[in-house]
Formats: structure tokens, sequence, C-alpha cells
């Protein structure tokens, strides 16, 4: 038997029709969609020479010239994050014992679902549209909007961590005798606490990162002023206020860790 | 057609062997909402103070009998009489009560992993406690000294603030006996107590709750898939297949004809004796063991 | 020692008392800047505004209703845009996160003590800036726009993608790589065989995910100039047309669903 046997890798989708409609049908749309882009390449060449000053502004980042107006909205954000996460976490938590399903009824987990469902479809800044439209300009709506977005986001994080507990050590404590709140107390909080912990410090991260752009629709906090400082080319004074901006990120990142740790 | 079947028996919320049955199953059914039939038919007595073994192949409805005891599965129908008490109808809360009087012991341990050992055993008192004095942690000391003198009794009281999830597998299992005991039962509910034990922590384990069910005068259902551990520790043996029961007597009424009834085809001559020989190795191994430890 | 001797009685308590005053001293420290925070909220609020809320609420509700169809051709090419912007900005994210990643994984870096850190200071500055804020910044310096969005989640993407993938990376099994090392093969030869087919699914997987992220992303970004859906909402907000609002709502809503539903589907195949 001396025919040479040939060896090639199979391709990763079998069915070849599906292979090559997939690859055509993607490359079509990445040259209609650049297609479509229509760049209008003399604005963004006019543009160098203002990322040239952006860059050079971050060396070294002008803090002095407008610090009372940063060190406040820097605050404000603070502040804000600081309330909207413990009120959206405060909130979740009833909410997404009604989504679960191994503990809720069907009715009342099909409800909560859908409320959990709908605040976590509009970003954080669509909602604080409306709260502004609502309450008025300030960090009051901005406040409303991260709340919410902290109910949709750690609701169904809590209620997919209650649903995947281990069933045994939930049954364990049912089988003593125990009510209704001794079982979540001994058997359901012990299970999900840990992670929980660690998801509210990542909440609270996110919340502070979104409080920064709230302000660019009025609803208070670091991103009026950043908006300011764009619109009036104070380069120097943005690059600061970013700069605050990825300090604090990390070092909530870093505590959060350490955090997790000394939980476990 | 309902009367006939139960010539000799009244139904009722009151159950009619009182005084020397613990716990009585009569037509006990349970169908899933997957149509596979658990439990077909089920009548049982258990006599006051008898450990009795359960065996039968994975699949039998060992577990889900168990469970239908104590209601953690809905049994379809049929009646459950625990000393006196109809447990088939009760409410939730007096469900919750009836509970309190059947401790269980499960096949992986199933201790809260997170909590202390301490929390864990005094888990076992949640029944007989108000929510906000458990949530504190703030048992009756009467609780507290009956779970040092229980984790005492099985060699753990030194590791009364250990985490669950650092103790090896045996110690989890000692600890999950002190919690079903400490809820001071009349019936001890026992899911495959040796599944994931190593042999003779399986003979170590079994001897413990046999010998704790004599001093405390219990019954117990022992869901045990070993059949050799079974005839060694049980006074009486029940074999349950795909439901039903095939086997009612004694353990030393086990011939290879009834196991393979329960279990289907084996060559159980040889393998009884290849047991046999393993078990005396490991008690001559043990009283040794023993002797040279005094 | 939680559990002191007191004349043969044994007290148990859950905690021994140091851990149990930390633990109080916390949660001290907690309501108080929590109460204070509060405070500073309820300076700055005017409480007429929010008693008068469902009111308000109510009132702009009913003005919604019903959403205005035919605003629907308008709608078509932001739609369009805003699922370019998505796409193109998770590719470009991709592309770039892939090489981060690999330098910012522990068992690949070329030298912990240079590049890691630096990769590292990539990924956190890219993720600790929102896509909005990045796409105000391109705005300004491109000019509004298509273009802006792409880069604006694209930049806004790297992180992400790149951290996710480090770890993953971080996680590899290290025999197959070891096997791999030991037929004598190159450092990319070990890369190629080695530790990429261990993340391929892993990468395909947060890609996908990421860009359903995007979706929602890009859908706002047009608040800001950087072109998609997000131009059409803010105009039609501040002009209070609010059946063309609720129309837009409902079209954000639809796109959301269905990328979300895309995106399960995708990784679903994938794994």
């Amino acid at each position: 038997m001396s025919a040479i046997r040939i060896w090639k890798r199979p391709p990763f989708i079998k069915r070849a029709w599906l292979r090559w409609s997939l690859t055509i049908g993607g490359s079509l749309f990445l040259l209609v969609a650049i297609g479509t882009m229509d760049v209008n390449w003399q604005r963004v060449a006019a543009g160098v020479p203002r990322a040239e000053r952006f860059i050079s502004s971050f060396f070294p980042p002008d803090f002095a010239s407008k610090s009372s107006d940063i060190w406040e909205g820097i605050f404000e954000s603070l502040w804000m994050t600081v309330v909207s996460t413990v009120i959206g976490i405060l909130l979740s938590i009833p909410i997404g014992l009604g989504a679960a399903r191994n503990l809720a009824p069907r009715p009342i987990y099909l409800f909560f679902r859908g409320v959990l469902a709908v605040s976590r479809t509009f970003p954080e800044i669509i909602i604080a549209l409306f709260a502004v439209k609502l309450f008025g300009f300030g960090p009051f709506a901005g406040i409303i909007a991260l709340s919410i977005g902290s109910i949709g986001f750690y609701g169904k994080l809590l209620a997919e961590d209650i649903e995947d507990m281990d069933p045994v050590q939930a049954e364990a404590v049912k089988s003593t005798g125990s009510s209704w709140l001794q079982w979540l107390n001994y058997s359901v909080q012990p299970q999900v606490t840990p992670r929980m912990i660690g998801l509210a410090m990542y909440r609270f991260d996110i919340n502070f990162r979104e409080s920064a752009v709230l302000g660019i629709v009025g609803a208070g906090g670091i991103g009026a002023t950043l908006l300011t400082t764009f619109d009036r080319y104070e380069f120097s004074s943005s690059a600061s206020i970013l700069l605050i901006i990825i300090g604090i990120v990390m070092a909530v990142e870093y505590s959060s860790g350490y955090i997790r740790k000394w939980v476990q | 057609m309902f009367a006939a079947c139960l010539p000799t028996r009244i139904i009722t919320n009151h159950c009619f062997f009182a005084s020397l049955t613990m716990l009585s199953l009569d037509k006990l059914t349970k169908q899933y909402k997957t149509g596979d039939l658990a439990l077909n038919d089920i009548y049982l007595e258990i006599p006051d103070g008898q450990v009795m073994a359960l065996i039968g192949p994975s699949g039998a409805g060992k577990s889900t009998l168990i469970r239908c005891v104590n209601r953690l599965v809905e049994p379809t129908s049929g009646s459950i009489c625990l000393n006196e008490t109809e447990l088939s109808s009760l409410s939730q809360g007096e469900l919750r009560r009836a509970r309190r009087r059947m401790g269980m012991i499960f096949q992986e341990y199933a201790l809260v992993e997170r909590l202390s050992v301490m929390e864990n055993v005094l888990s076992g008192r949640l029944g007989y406690v108000s929510f906000w004095r458990s949530y504190f942690r703030n048992f009756p000391q009467t609780d507290v000294d009956e779970a040092y003198r229980l984790l005492a009794r099985v060699g753990l009281d030194h590791m009364a603030d250990k985490r669950a999830d650092e103790l090896s597998g045996g110690q989890r299992q000692r600890v999950g006996i002190c919690r079903a005991l400490i809820q001071n039962p009349e019936l001890l509910l026992v899911d495959e107590p040796t599944a994931s034990l190593d042999p003779k922590t399986s003979r170590q384990i079994m001897r413990l709750i046999c010998e704790l069910c004599k001093e405390r005068k219990l019954s117990a259902i022992i869901n045990i898939h070993d059949v050799f551990l079974a005839q060694m520790f049980a006074e009486r043996i029940v074999g349950l297949q795909l439901g039903e029961i095939v086997y009612d007597g004694p353990p030393d009424g086990l011939t290879p004809d009834v196991l393979t009834t329960i279990y289907g085809e084996e060559d159980w001559e040889s393998t009884i004796e290849k047991v046999k020989e393993e078990d005396f190795e490991e008690k001559r191994k043990d009283s040794t063991s023993l002797a040279s430890g005094k | 020692m939680p559990n002191e001797q007191q004349a043969k009685i044994k007290i148990w308590q859950r905690r021994d008392r140091g851990h149990q005053l930390t633990i109080w001293a916390c949660q001290f420290i907690g309501v108080a800047i929590f109460v204070y925070c509060w405070q500073l909220v309820s300076d700055n609020t005017i409480w007429m505004f929010v008693t008068d809320a469902p009111h308000q609420a109510n009132d702009m509700f009913e003005r919604m209703l019903p959403p205005k169809w035919e605003y629907m051709d308008v709608l078509w090419r932001p739609i369009w845009d805003t699922v370019i912007i998505a796409t193109l900005g998770t590719l470009m994210a991709v592309v770039f996160a892939f090489p981060i990643a690999f330098l910012a994984a522990r068992n690949t870096t070329p030298s912990t003590a240079f590049v890691r850190p630096f990769a590292l200071f990539i990924i956190v500055s890219s993720r600790s800036i929102n896509s909005l804020l990045w796409a105000l910044m391109l705005v300004t310096i491109l000019g509004p726009g298509v273009f802006a969005g792409v880069l604006a989640i694209g930049f806004r993407s790297i992180g992400f993608c790149a951290k996710l993938l480090y770890e993953a990376i971080e996680e590899i099994d290290e025999t197959q790589v070891e096997a791999v090392t030991a037929t004598g093969a190159k450092g990319s030869q070990v890369l190629n065989y080695g530790i990429v087919p261990q993340i391929l699914p892993a990468f395909a997987g947060i890609s996908v995910f990421r860009w359903d992220i995007n979706i929602r992303e890009s859908a706002i970004l047009g608040l800001v100039g950087a072109g998609g859906i997000g131009l059409q909402l803010s105009s039609s907000i501040d002009t209070v047309s609010w059946t063309q609002v609720s129309l837009i709502l409902l079209v954000i809503l639809v796109t959301v669903i269905l990328s979300e539903w895309v995106s399960a589907k995708i990784r679903h195949s994938i794994i």
C-alpha cells in the first residue's frame, strides 16, 4: 500500500456550506461596515496636533489650576457611589431571593426575573436621562440611576448564586425543622456571602466609574467638570481628572482583593 | 375498593399501631414529574428501637423513601405515621415540629461548609429556638452543653471552633451525627452514611451510629448500598428494587438467591467469602492496635 | 479563646471577643459613612421635585404612548451604525487584547519586571475609563462620527478582554505546555500548540460576551456625538418628542435582547 495519505487539519466548522457562507457573509459585513462608516479623514488629520497636545498634557498633569472643582466633583462621585451601592444592594437582596428558582414559587420567580431583566437592559446613563427629567438636575437623579443599575446587576448574580448553591447542605438544615428564615440564615447565607461581598466591591467599582459619566447628562458627579474641561480644551485638567479616576479604581480593586481574601 | 384494601386499618390522623410502632408507612407512592415511579405502594413498619437497613441498587428508591418520611420529598400518595402523628397531611408549621423528631444523616455529610463545627451541631436545634436567638448564635446553655457532650462522645470536642471544611471525611460524618442527635430525635434517617468514606472509616461510622442508637434507644432507617455493612450492623434488612420491597427479614436471610433478586446477577458466593475474610483481617488489626494503644 | 472554662460550664461564642469587636467596629464605621453620605445627598436634593416625581412619571408615561412608528424610517441608519460601532470596536479590541494578554500573564510574559507592569497599566487605564469618556475625548480630538465611536468602544474593551484573557492564560494546564516543550519546540511553536488551543474557547467566549456588552454601550455613545442611536435619543428628549423616545427605547430593548440571544447561541455552540 504505497498510496500517500494526506493529512489536513479538519476545519473548525464541519459543514462546508455553513463554513463558506459564514466566511463570505462575515467579510461582506466587514466591507459594508467599513464602507458605510464614512470617516472624514480631513477632520481626523486636523485632530492629530490636538491629540498630541492632549497626550502631552499628561506630562505632567495639572492638578492645581481647577483643584477645588475637581476635588468637589470627585467627592460628589464618591458619596453618590456609596449611597447608590448600599441602596442598590439592600433592595436587590429581597429581589434576588425572589428571583432564585429554588427558593421562590413560579409566579414570584417570573415576576422578579422580569424586574431584573428590565433594570438590566438600559444603561445607567439612559436611566439617568429620565431620572433627571423626573427629579431635576443633581446627584439624586444619578443615585437613582446607579441604584437601579446595581439592582439589575447584583440581584441577577445573587439569584444565580443561590441557584448554584449546594442543595444537600440546604436540605440538611431544612431537615432539622428550621423555619424559613433560619434556613436562609444557616444554609443559604453562609454559602453565598463570600462571593457576594466580592461582587459588592466590584459593583462599587462599577458605580464609581459610571458616576464619572453621569455628569454628562446632568446627574451629578465628576462628569460635569470633566465635560467642561473638554469643552474648553483644558486638557491638562482633564488629564488630572482621568488620572484620579484611574487611581481610585485601582485602589478599590486592590482593596477588594484583600477583602475577598479576608472573608474567604 | 379503597376500603377493601384496608380491612383492618383505619387511616385517620391518628395511627392504629401506636405503642409498639415507631414508624409506619402505608401505601406510600412517589411518582416524579418525569413519570418515574420511585416508590410503588410501600408498606413498612418499624418497631420502637429497631435499626433497619434499607438495601438495593442505586435508583431503587432508597433515597426517595427516606426523604418522603420527613417530606423533603413530597409523597404522591399514602400515609406516613411517626409515633401516632400522621405526617403526610401536616401544615408547614406542624411539619417543622415533626421534623425536629427525626434526625437525618446525609451521604456527603451535608455540613454547611463555611460554618464552624459548633454552628453545624447547634443547627440541629434550629427547630427549638427562635429566629433571633439563632441569628445571634445565642443558643440556650443546655443546648451548648449537650453539643459539647455529643462532640466529646464522638471524639471531636477539641475541634468545636474549626470550620467544617477543614475536617476529614470521617470527622465530618461524626459532626453530621451530632447534628442529628442534638435534635433529640425519636427516629434517625440515615442516607448512605458511608458512601464517600474508606472501608475502615465506614465501619467505624456504622458502629458509632448503631451504638448511639442503642444508647438512646432510637429507631433508625439506614440506607446503604453495601450489603455486607448492612448485614454486619443491622437487626433487620429490607431490600428495595424498582420502588418495591422484595425482601424483608433478618440479616442472615440474605442468601445469594435473595441478593440476585435485589441486585441482579453476580457471583455472590465468592464475593461474600472475600469480604468476610477482609473483615476478619480488619477486626484483628483493630483489636491489636487497640491493645497496643493501651 | 472562644470557649472559656467557667466552673465546668463551657460557654460557646461564635467568635472570640477581639474578632467580635473588630466586626462591630467595621459595621459601625460602615453605617457612619453611609449616614454621612446620605446627609450629603439630602443637602443636595430638592425634595419637592422628588415628591412630585410619581406624578411627573405618570405624565411622561402617558405622553409616550403610543410610539410614533413612522419615525422608524429615520432610525434604521442609527441602528446600523450602533451595530457597526459595537462589532468593529470589539474586533479592534480583540486584535490588541490578544498580544497584551500574553505580555500581562505571569507565565508567558517576557519580563515580569518591565513588560508586565506596563501591560497591566494599559489594561487598568483602559478599563477605568468609561466608554462614554473615551468617546468624549475622541470626539473632541477627531470630531463627531462613527469612527470616534468605534475607537471609543475599542479602547474601552481592550482592557476588559485582555484582563479576562490573561487570567485564562494564567490558569492553563502547565503539563500540556511542558509536554510540547519536551518535544523540542520553539517558543512560538509552544505558544501555538501548547497554549493557544487551551485558551481559544475562553478567548472566543470573552469576545462574544464583550460584543454583547458593546451593543448596549454603543447605543449611548450618541449622547456625546460619537454616532449610533443615542444621538436620536438625546435630541428626541431635548425636543420633548416623547412618542419618538418610547420608540427608541423599544428599539434599544429589542436590539439588546437580540444581541443577548445571539451571543448566548454563539457561546453555546463554542463550548
